[in-house]
C-alpha cells in the first residue's frame, strides 16, 4: 500500500494525542498528576493538539475535505464513520476536563469523570481507528489480530513518553510513570516482533490462481499490464519495499522506538541529573520510530488486487 | 445507505467468457467512451499526451499465461471490473453512504455528491474495481452501464451495457444471475461459471467462464493419430488405381 | 436513505443525433453508429444492422472520439521552409497550395510522366487514386500492397481465383475444423472474433500456428509456436501424409481443377513443363477410357491422374496430378524430415494430417440445395468436406511466402475444401479467374507526355511477354514492379520506390506523391536510411535527389517533416468515402455489399478530405476522365459526385448498390443521382444477398457464374478452375533456361530458373541465407496490437494508455541463458542494425524467436506528444534491424529484399541475436536507441491538454 504521508502522519500524532489524553485522565483519577494550569495547559494543547493536527491531515488528504462531515453518517457499518463519531464526541469530555484543570485547577468530581470518558473515548477513537486497517479483508497483512492491540500500545507507549518528559520538566517526575513508559515499549516491541514474524511465514490465500481462478489449469504467472503507465490502483496499492529495505528500515524502527528510548528513559533512573534531557530526546526518538513503522506497515502491506498485476 | 440490502432478488451481472476472450481491449474502451459522457462523466485522463497518461477506466485487460502440468503455456485474456459483489465491502466501509448497492437489481453504485474521495472502498476491494478520480474528487467505478440498460431513449437491443454490446468474441454476457432460469445462470451452471477470490468473502455477483479444455490431444479428433498407407505394397500412387474404377 | 440516492435518471438523452458511417480506425471497414449531442460525438458504437461486424465494435473503433479529436491533426495546407525534416512549415491557403501541386504534375505529366511517383498508404479509395493515376499517365502507382500482403493476393489468385483476408472467409457456421496460419490481428478482424466466438461454441476444433502465443492464438485448442518462415514445410509434410495415405478429393480434383491436365515431357525443350492444348488452344487431359487426349471441357473426358502418355506428335505427357504427387510425397517432405526446421514434433504433423483426413473424409456435410455446375450437371445437394483455413500476414511476409501460400491453397484443394460447405469460401466480387483480370500496364509504347495509361497499373501477368520491361529488359516502374527483379508483383513495391528514387535506379523521378504513409517511419525497412534517402542532395547540383514531395495525411507524422507539401485531409468522420466492389468491399461470404462513408461532422479547421483534393487537381490538369468536353470539371461536386456519377464501364460505378435511376437496379445500372442518399438511409451500406443456389461452389456453379456476370463482377460465366499447377511460373522458368521470345538478362537468369516454379516449394527466407544462422539464432516479428493499428494509435489519449511503449517479447529459456529479467536493457542486432530495447519474458512464444507490437515506437516531435512520452524513450520499432536490400550477390547486383515472385517485402525474414546490456549501463536514465533527433512542429499545432475530461451530455460543462 502506498505509505501517504497524511495517513502516517494521522495515526501516529494522533495516536500519540489520544495516548496522552487516555492517561491524563486515568493517571488524573489515580490523583497523580500536578494539577497545576501550566501543566494541564501544555498536556492539553499537546494532545488536543496533536489530536486535532491528525484528523486535520487526514480529511486534507480527502477529495472533498468540505464534505468531511457527512463521514459520521454510517456508523452502523464503517469503522472511519465510527472514529469520526467518536473522535468528535471525545471532545466534549475532553474540553470539559481540560477546563477544569486549566481555568480552575479543579480536576475532581464531575472534572474527574470528565477525565474519565475522554481516556474512554480515547481509546476507543484509537481502537477505531485501528479497525478502519483491521477490517480490511483485502489487505490480509492488516487482518492480523494484533493490530488494534499495536495501535493501543503504539498510543499507550508515545502518549506516555510525553507524559514522562512533562513531569521532568515540570519538575514533578513519577518513577511509576517512566516504568509504565519502559513497560509499554517492551510490550509495543514484542508485539511487533511476533507482527512481523507472522506476515513474514504467512501463507497467502489469496494468489494470482484464486484472483483468476485458473489455477485448476496449471500455475498462472503475469504476462502483460492493462495499461502501459501506472493508473491509481497500482499507485495507491502496488507500492514496493524490497526486502533488503524493509529489513534496514525494521532495524531503524526498533532502535528509534524502543532501544533508544528505553536507554534514555532507562538512564532517568541511573543518572538523575541527565533525565530531563534524555526524556525529552525520548520522544522525538520515539517519534521517529513510531513514523518508521507505521511507514512499514503500509509499506510491506500487499493488497490482494496486486495480484492481478504482479502475480 | 453503507448498509447492504438483505439480498436483492435480482442480481443483474455480468458473464464473462475466458474460453473466448482474444484481449482485444474493446470492451475497456467501449466501456470508457459511453462512461466518459455518462453517469460518472467525465472518465478524465491526465496526461494523456505526456510521459504517464492514465485515467480512470472502469474495465481493465489483463494477460497471463498458465503453465500446464504438461509444460505447455497457455495464454489467457482477463477482463476485469466490478463483481457487484452481494457482500460488498465498499458499501460497508463507506463512511457517507455515497457508496451502496440497490436493492431492486443489486448494481453496486457511487453517489458522486455524497461521496468524500476518502479512497476507502478502493482499499477495501480486493479486486480493484474502483478508481479515483483526482480531478474531481470522487470514487468512480463500473456502474453496469445503469444509463444504458433501461434507456428508453435508446433502441432495445442497444440496452445492454457497453461492454457486453461492443464485444466482438461475444465473451461477454448481461443478465440476471439471481434468476436460475436467465440465460446468464444456466450459461454458468453448463460452463461451470466461478467466482474470483471466493475465500474473501464478497460473494461476488459476476461469473467467470473457464476455458474450455483444450482438444489437443491423441484421440481428441482422430482414433488413430497417424494416416495409414494406402499403398503399403509400394507402388507410386497405387490407391489412385482404386478410385478410378468407372 | 439519502435522496439523491433515488433520483438517478435512467433514460438519460444520449444524444439529438445518431448518424450511421463507417468506421476508418483500422481496414476492416465496421459499420457504426456515432451519436452527436449538440454536434459532438457523445458515442460510437457498431451498427447492428451492418452485414461486417453486427452490431460489435473493437477497442479501436471504441476509441474514435480520441482520435478525431486528437491534437495531433493538420489543420491546415502547410509549404517546408526549413531543411526537409527540420520541421519548418509555413500554412498557406489552399489555393496555393492546389496551385503548386498542380504546377509541379502538369510539369511533369508533359514532358515525362513516369517522373510521378504517386502511391498511397492505407487508403481505402484505390478504385479513384488508380484510376486517377491512370488518367494522368504514369506507369508508377500502387497501394501499400507490396509491403503488406501481394503474396497473399497473388499466391491465392493465381491458384483458386480468390485470397486469403478479403475475398473469402471460412464457413464459420458449417466447418468442423478450424486451421490457421500466421493471423494476428489485423483489419477484418472482427468478423474473425465473431467466426472464433462460434466455432469455441459449437466445439470445433480450432488449430493455430503461430511462432506467437496471443490474441486469437490464445483462444486456439491447439497453439503450434512454428519456426517463422517454415510454415510451408509443414503445409507440403500435410501433402504427404494425405498424399501417401490416399485422404485426397479426387472427384473434386477431377471436376474443378488442373489436377488432370497433362503437362508436356521435354527437358531441355521450350515447351517443357506447359500445358499439353490442341488447335483450338484447349488444355488436353488423358481419356483412360478412349486412351486418347481429350480437352478438359469435353463432357465425356475420365481423366488418368497418373502415368506417361504420348501424345499423337509423340510428345511426352504426365498429367499435373502425378507431378505434384511425386514432389510431395518425396521423403524430404516427411513429418520426420521437417521437424526440426519447422519446430514442430513430427507426431503431431502426422496427427493433424490424421485430424484433417478424418473431418474432411468422414465428417462430410451435406446441405439440401440442388445445383448446376458448367459442365450441365446437376447435383441434388451440396457436399462439403468441411475443413476451413485462413492464413495472412505470417505467410505473407517472408520470401518464401506466395509459395507457401500456393501450397496452403494446394491443401485446400487436395482436401476438396474450397468453397464447400464447411470450407473456404468466396466473397463477392470474387472468385475470378487470374487469366480474366487485366494484366499490368506501364510498357514502353504505352507510357507518353498527356496522354493516360491505357490500362490499369496493377494486374495479373500470365508469362514473361507481359513484363513492363525497357529496351534493355530493365525495370519501367520505379520501383520495379513486374520487372525480372519482381515478375508478379500485382500489388507493387512501394516499400522500394524512395530507395530506388534516391539512387535513380532505374531511373530519377521529378515528383513523389503519397498519401497516408508514413515511410519516413514504421513503414520503411531501415528507417534512417530512408529518411537519408528522403533528404539526399545531389552533389553537383546541391538539389534533393528526390527534388518535389507532396504528402497527404490527417496527422502530423513522422513523414511530414520530409515532405514539401502538405495536404491536410479529414478525419474519417469528417468525409466521403466509398469501399468500393472495385477495390476491396465489404462482401461476406452469403452477400454481396459495398459502404460508404458520409461526414456526420463538420471540421472544424481548414482540411479537406484527399479524395476531393486529387479530383479538384485531376480538373486543374485536364485528366481526360476528370474534365467535359468544354474543360470544366467532370465532378465539381468532388468525390461525392464522383461516387455517384462516376462509371468505369457502361453501367458499373464505385457503388453497386441502388443504381438505376429509379434505384431499383443492382451491380449494374445508370447512375442514381439520389444512390448517396439512398445508402444513408440503408445504414450506409448495401447489402445483395447471393441466392441460395449459388451459395457454394461458385467457381463452377452456374447459378453463381450468371449472377456474378450479371452484377458485373465478372465479364462472363467462364468458370475458374484452380490451378494446382501455375503454367505462367513455368514459363518464367523457361524463360530463364533461355527459352522464348522474353528472356532475362544474364543476372536474373539464375534466380527465376530457381523460384519459379509451378508447383509450391519451399527454400530458405533469403534474409535468413544471408547470415551465419549461428551468429544470428533467432528470429524478430512484430504484431499489430489489437488496440492499436499501425502508427495511427500513439496520438490517441485512450489507446496509447493501452500501449504506450512496448517490449521485446523474449522466450523464458532464452531470457534465462542471457540471465535477462523482465524489463531489462538487452541489445537486439541483426547483419544490418542494432536497437537497444526493453524485455519482457514470455512462455507462449516459439523458443528461437523474439517479437514486439508492431509499430508503437515513435519519434519525438510527432504525434503532438510530450518530448519525454514513452513511446521516443523506451517504444522501439525493429524495423532498423531490417536491411531493404539483400546482400550484393555474385552479379554485383542487390535485390530488394523481398519475394523473387511478388516483391512482397519480407519483414519477417530478418535474423537477429540477443545480449543483455550490462548492468551498470541500465539506469533510470536509460532509453531505447537509434534515437532520432526530435523533429520539429508547426506552431500552429494545438496545444494538448495536460487533462482531458470528455463529457457530451446535457448539462455537462
Amino acid at each position: 500500500m502506498n505509505p501517504a504521508y497524511s495517513v502516517i502522519f494521522f495515526t501516529t500524532a494522533s495516536g500519540a494525542g489520544y495516548g496522552l489524553l487516555a492517561l491524563m485522565g486515568i493517571l488524573n483519577a489515580g490523583g497523580y498528576l500536578p494539577v497545576d494550569k501550566w501543566f494541564g495547559l501544555t498536556g492539553f494543547i499537546i494532545s488536543l493538539g496533536l489530536i486535532t493536527l491528525g484528523l486535520l491531515s487526514s480529511t486534507f488528504h480527502l477529495g472533498h475535505p468540505e464534505r468531511a462531515w457527512r463521514a459520521l453518517s454510517q456508523w452502523k457499518t464503517s469503522w472511519l464513520s465510527r472514529e469520526g463519531i467518536i473522535a468528535v464526541l471525545t471532545y466534549i469530555p475532553s474540553i470539559l476536563f481540560a477546563i477544569g484543570w486549566v481555568f480552575f485547577q479543579k480536576t475532581t468530581d464531575t472534572y474527574m469523570v470528565m477525565g474519565l470518558i475522554s481516556s474512554i473515548g480515547a481509546a476507543i477513537t484509537v481502537y477505531c481507528t485501528s479497525m478502519i486497517y483491521a477490517s480490511l479483508k483485502a489487505i490480509p497483512a492488516w487482518t492480523h489480530n494484533l493490530v488494534p492491540p499495536i495501535y493501543l500500545v503504539f498510543s499507550l507507549a508515545t502518549g506516555g513518553l510525553i507524559l514522562n518528559a512533562m513531569l521532568h520538566v515540570y519538575d514533578a517526575p513519577i518513577k511509576d510513570i517512566s516504568i509504565f513508559c519502559l513497560l509499554t515499549l517492551a510490550l509495543a516491541l514484542v508485539l511487533k516482533l511476533k507482527y512481523w514474524k507472522d506476515i513474514d511465514a504467512a501463507p497467502r490465500k489469496t494468489d494470482l490462481a484464486s484472483a483468476t481462478g485458473l489455477g485448476d489449469i496449471g500455475t498462472v504467472r503475469v504476462l502483460d499490464k492493462p495499461n502501459t503507465s501506472e493508473n491509481y490502483l497500482q499507485q495507491e496499492m502496488g507500492f514496493r519495499v524490497a526486502r533488503k529495505h524493509a529489513e534496514k528500515l525494521r532495524r531503524i524502527a526498533i532502535t528509534t522506538f524502543f532501544i533508544l528510548p528505553t536507554i534514555l528513559v532507562s538512564v532517568t533512573f541511573l543518572v538523575p541529573d541527565l533525565a530531563l534531557a534524555t526524556t525529552l530526546i525520548a520522544v522525538p526518538a520515539a517519534s521517529i520510530g513510531i513514523a518508521t513503522e507505521r511507514w512499514l506497515f503500509f509499506a510491506e502491506a500487499k493488497h490482494v488486487m496486486m495480484s492481478y498485476y504482479e502475480g | 445507505m453503507t448498509d447492504l440490502p438483505q439480498s436483492t432478488n435480482t442480481k443483474l451481472g455480468l458473464v464473462i467468457d475466458l474460453d473466448i476472450c482474444v484481449g482485444c481491449h474493446a470492451c475497456a474502451v467501449n466501456c470508457k467512451e459511453w462512461n466518459t459522457s455518462g453517469y460518472h462523466a467525465p472518465l478524465t485522463d491526465t496526461d494523456p499526451y505526456g510521459a504517464d497518461p492514465t485515467g480512470v477506466w472502469f474495465n481493465r485487460i489483463h494477460s497471463y499465461e498458465v503453465e500446464r502440468p504438461t509444460g505447455e503455456s497457455q495464454t489467457v485474456y482477463f477482463p476485469k471490473s466490478c463483481l457487484h459483489c452481494e457482500d460488498a465491502p465498499c458499501v460497508t466501509v463507506c463512511p457517507t453512504g455515497a457508496s451502496y448497492k440497490r436493492s431492486e437489481d443489486g448494481i453496486v453504485l457511487v453517489d458522486e455528491d455524497m461521496c468524500i474521495g476518502c479512497k476507502l472502498c478502493s482499499w477495501s476491494c480486493p479486486y480493484g474495481a474502483r478508481e479515483y478520480d483526482a480531478f474531481e474528487g470522487v470514487m468512480k467505478k463500473c456502474t453496469l452501464c445503469i444509463d444504458k440498460i433501461y434507456n428508453e431513449n435508446l433502441p432495445e437491443e442497444s440496452r445492454q451495457p457497453a461492454c457486453v454490446s461492443t464485444c466482438p468474441a461475444n465473451a461477454r454476457h448481461f443478465g440476471d444471475l439471481g434468476d436460475p432460469n436467465s440465460d446468464v445462470s444456466k450459461m454458468v451452471k453448463a460452463r461451470g461459471g466461478y467466482d474470483l477470490m471466493p475465500e474473501q468473502g464478497t460473494k461476488p455477483v459476476n461469473k467467470y467462464l473457464p476455458p474450455r479444455t483444450r482438444q489437443m490431444e491423441p484421440g481428441d479428433i482422430t482414433k488413430k493419430s497417424k494416416l495409414e498407407d494406402a499403398s503399403p505394397d509400394g507402388g507410386f500412387l497405387g490407391w489412385l488405381d482404386k478410385v478410378l474404377t468407372d | 436513505m439519502a435522496a439523491s440516492q433515488q433520483s438517478i435518471d435512467i433514460s438519460p438523452i444520449v444524444s439529438d443525433k445518431v448518424d450511421t458511417t463507417t468506421c476508418y480506425m483500422c481496414a476492416c471497414r465496421c459499420g457504426i453508429k456515432v451519436h452527436l449531442l449538440d454536434g459532438k460525438i457523445r458515442y460510437i458504437e457498431g451498427n447492428p444492422d451492418h452485414p461486417v461486424n453486427k452490431g460489435v465494435l473493437c477497442a479501436k473503433g471504441s476509441a474514435g472520439i480520441m482520435q478525431h479529436y486528437s491534437p495531433a491533426r493538420l489543420s491546415k495546407p502547410l509549404k517546408r521552409v526549413g531543411e526537409r525534416g527540420a520541421g519548418e512549415f509555413k500554412e498557406i491557403e489552399w489555393n496555393e497550395a492546389l496551385e503548386i501541386a498542380t504546377s509541379w504534375l502538369a510539369s511533369v505529366r508533359a514532358t515525362d510522366p513516369k517522373r510521378l511517383a504517386f502511391f498511397t498508404g492505407r487508403d481505402q479509395s484505390q478504385a479513384l487514386t488508380s484510376w486517377w493515376a491512370q488518367q494522368f499517365g504514369t506507369p508508377n502507382y500502387a497501394a501499400h500492397g507490396g509491403f503488406c500482403s501481394v503474396n497473399m493476393a497473388t499466391g491465392g489468385i493465381y491458384t483458386f481465383g480468390s485470397a486469403f483476408w478479403e475475398f473469402s472467409e471460412p464457413d464459420w457456421s458449417n466447418t468442423k475444423y478450424f486451421l490457421m496460419f500466421g493471423v494476428a490481428e489485423d483489419h477484418d478482424s472482427n468478423p474473425i472474433k465473431m467466426g472464433l466466438s462460434k466455432l469455441k461454441n459449437r466445439g470445433v476444433k480450432y488449430v493455430s500456428v503461430n511462432p506467437v502465443q496471443t490474441g486469437y492464438s490464445a483462444i486456439a485448442d491447439e497453439w503450434i509456436g512454428i519456426t517463422p518462415g517454415t510454415d510451408g514445410l509443414f503445409v507440403m509434410s500435410l501433402m504427404h501424409e494425405l498424399l501417401r495415405a490416399g485422404k485426397i478429393d479426387v472427384d473434386y480434383l477431377i471436376r474443378y481443377t488442373n489436377a488432370p491436365y497433362l503437362i508436356v515431357e521435354n527437358p531441355g525443350g521450350s515447351d517443357h513443363g506447359l500445358f499439353v492444348r490442341d488447335g483450338d488452344g484447349q488444355e488436353l487431359c488423358w481419356d483412360r477410357v478412349t486412351n486418347q487426349a481429350l480437352p478438359f471441357k469435353d463432357p465425356v473426358l475420365k481423366p488418368e491422374m497418373k502415368g506417361t502418355f504420348i501424345l499423337p506428335d509423340g510428345r511426352k505427357a504426365r498429367p499435373v496430378f502425378e507431378l505434384l504427387a511425386e514432389r510431395y510425397l518425396d521423403n524430404q517432405y516427411s513429418p520426420d524430415a521437417v521437424a526440426h526446421q519447422t519446430g514442430i514434433d513430427a507426431d503431431t504433423i502426422r496427427r493433424i494430417a490424421a485430424e484433417l483426413a478424418e473431418v474432411a473424409f468422414e465428417q462430410e456435410i451435406t446441405l439440401d440445395q440442388p445445383w448446376t455446375d458448367w459442365r450441365g450437371q446437376h447435383h441434388e445437394k451440396m457436399v462439403g468436406r468441411p475443413v476451413a483455413m485462413h492464413a495472412m500476414r505470417g505467410i505473407s511476409a517472408h520470401s518464401n511466402g506466395f509459395h507457401t501460400c500456393r501450397a496452403i491453397h494446394v491443401l485446400q484443394i487436395l482436401l476438396g475444401s474450397i468453397d464447400c460447405p464447411g470450407g473456404l469460401r468466396y466473397k463477392a466480387p470474387y472468385p475470378k479467374g487470374f487469366n480474366s483480370l487485366p494484366k499490368p500496364t506501364g510498357k514502353p509504347n504505352q507510357i507518353m507526355p498527356n496522354t493516360p495509361l491505357p490500362g490499369p497499373h496493377l494486374g495479373f501477368v500470365q508469362g514473361p511477354e507481359d513484363l513492363l520491361l525497357n529496351e534493355d529488359g530493365g525495370p519501367m516502374r520505379i520501383d520495379k514492379a513486374f520487372s525480372w527483379d519482381a515478375p508478379m508483383a500485382s500489388h507493387g513495391m512501394m516499400h522500394s520506390v524512395i530507395g530506388n528514387a534516391a539512387k535513380g535506379d532505374p531511373y530519377k523521378i521529378d515528383l513523389l506523391f503519397m498519401y497516408m504513409a508514413n515511410m519516413a517511419w514504421n513503414s520503411s525497412m531501415n528507417t534512417s536510411e530512408t529518411i537519408d534517402m528522403l533528404t539526399a542532395k545531389d552533389e553537383g547540383t546541391g538539389e534533393y535527389r528526390i527534388p518535389q514531395i507532396i504528402y497527404s495525411d490527417a496527422f502530423y507524422s513522422e513523414t511530414v517533416p520530409y515532405a514539401d507539401l502538405i495536404l491536410p485531409d479529414t478525419t474519417y468522420l469528417e468525409r466521403w468515402d466509398c469501399i468500393s466492389m472495385l477495390d476491396r468491399p465489404i462482401s461476406d461470404a452469403e452477400g454481396a455489399a459495398d459502404a460508404i462513408r458520409h461526414p456526420v461532422v463538420e471540421p472544424d479547421r481548414d482540411v479537406r478530405p484527399f479524395q476531393d483534393v486529387l479530383i479538384d487537381l485531376g480538373a486543374r490538369l485536364g485528366l481526360p476522365g476528370l474534365i467535359k468536353e468544354d474543360g470544366q470539371s467532370r465532378y465539381p461536386g468532388g468525390y461525392k459526385d464522383y461516387i455517384t456519377n462516376h462509371e468505369r464501364t457502361p453501367g458499373v460505378g464505385s457503388l453497386a448498390g441502388f443504381r438505376g435511376l429509379d434505384g431499383a437496379k443492382k451491380g449494374k445500372g445508370e447512375p442514381n443521382p439520389n444512390q448517396l442518399d439512398e445508402y444513408i438511409k440503408n445504414g450506409c451500406f448495401w447489402y445483395d444477398k447471393i441466392p441460395e443456389e449459388a451459395s457454394y461452389y461458385r467457381h463452377a456453379n452456374v447459378a453463381y457464374l450468371d449472377y456474378a456476370a450479371k452484377m458485373g463482377f465478372i465479364k462472363d460465366t467462364t468458370p475458374i478452375i484452380f490451378n494446382l499447377y501455375s503454367e505462367p511460373q513455368q514459363k518464367f522458368k523457361l524463360a530463364a533456361q533461355g527459352h522464348g521470345d522474353h528472356v532475362p538478362p544474364d543476372h536474373h537468369k539464375e534466380r527465376i530458373n530457381k523460384y519459379f516454379d509451378p508447383l509450391p516449394i519451399w527454400y530458405e527466407p533469403f534474409d535468413q541465407a544471408a547470415v551465419d544462422i549461428t551468429e544470428y539464432p533467432l528470429h524478430a516479428l512484430t504484431q499489430r496490437p489489437a488496440a492499436m493499428y499501425h502508427s495511427w494509435g500513439s496520438q490517441n489519449a485512450w489507446l496509447r494508455q493501452i500501449h504506450g511503449t512496448n517490449r521485446l517479447y523474449i522466450p523464458e529459456p532464452l531470457a534465462a541463458h542471457h540471465d535477462i529479467n523482465n524489463e531489462d536493457w538487452v541489445y537486439l542486432s541483426s547483419r544490418k542494425g542494432k536497437i537497444k530495447v526493453r524485455a519482457t519474458i514470455m512462455r507462449g512464444v516459439n523458443s528461437k524467436t523474439v517479437w514486439t507490437w508492431n509499430a508503437i515506437g515513435k519519434r519525438a516531435g510527432a504525434w503532438n506528444l510530450d518530448e519525454d512520452s514513452k513511446e521516443f524513450t523506451e517504444g522501439f520499432l525493429l524495423n532498423h534491424l531490417i536491411d531493404d536490400q539483400l546482400p550484393t550477390n555474385e552479379h554485383n547486383y542487390n535485390y530488394s529484399n523481398s519475394d523473387p515472385i511478388t516483391g512482397q517485402a519480407a519483414w519477417f525474414d530478418v535474423r537477429v541475436k540477443i545480449e543483455k546490456v550490462p548492468s551498470k549501463e541500465q539506469t533510470a536514465k536509460t532509453v531505447s536507441t537509434p534515437h532520432f533527433d526530435k523533429i520539429n512542429q508547426p506552431p500552429t499545432m494545438p496545444n494538448r491538454p495536460s487533462i482531458i475530461g470528455y463529457a457530451v451530455k446535457k448539462g455537462a460543462s
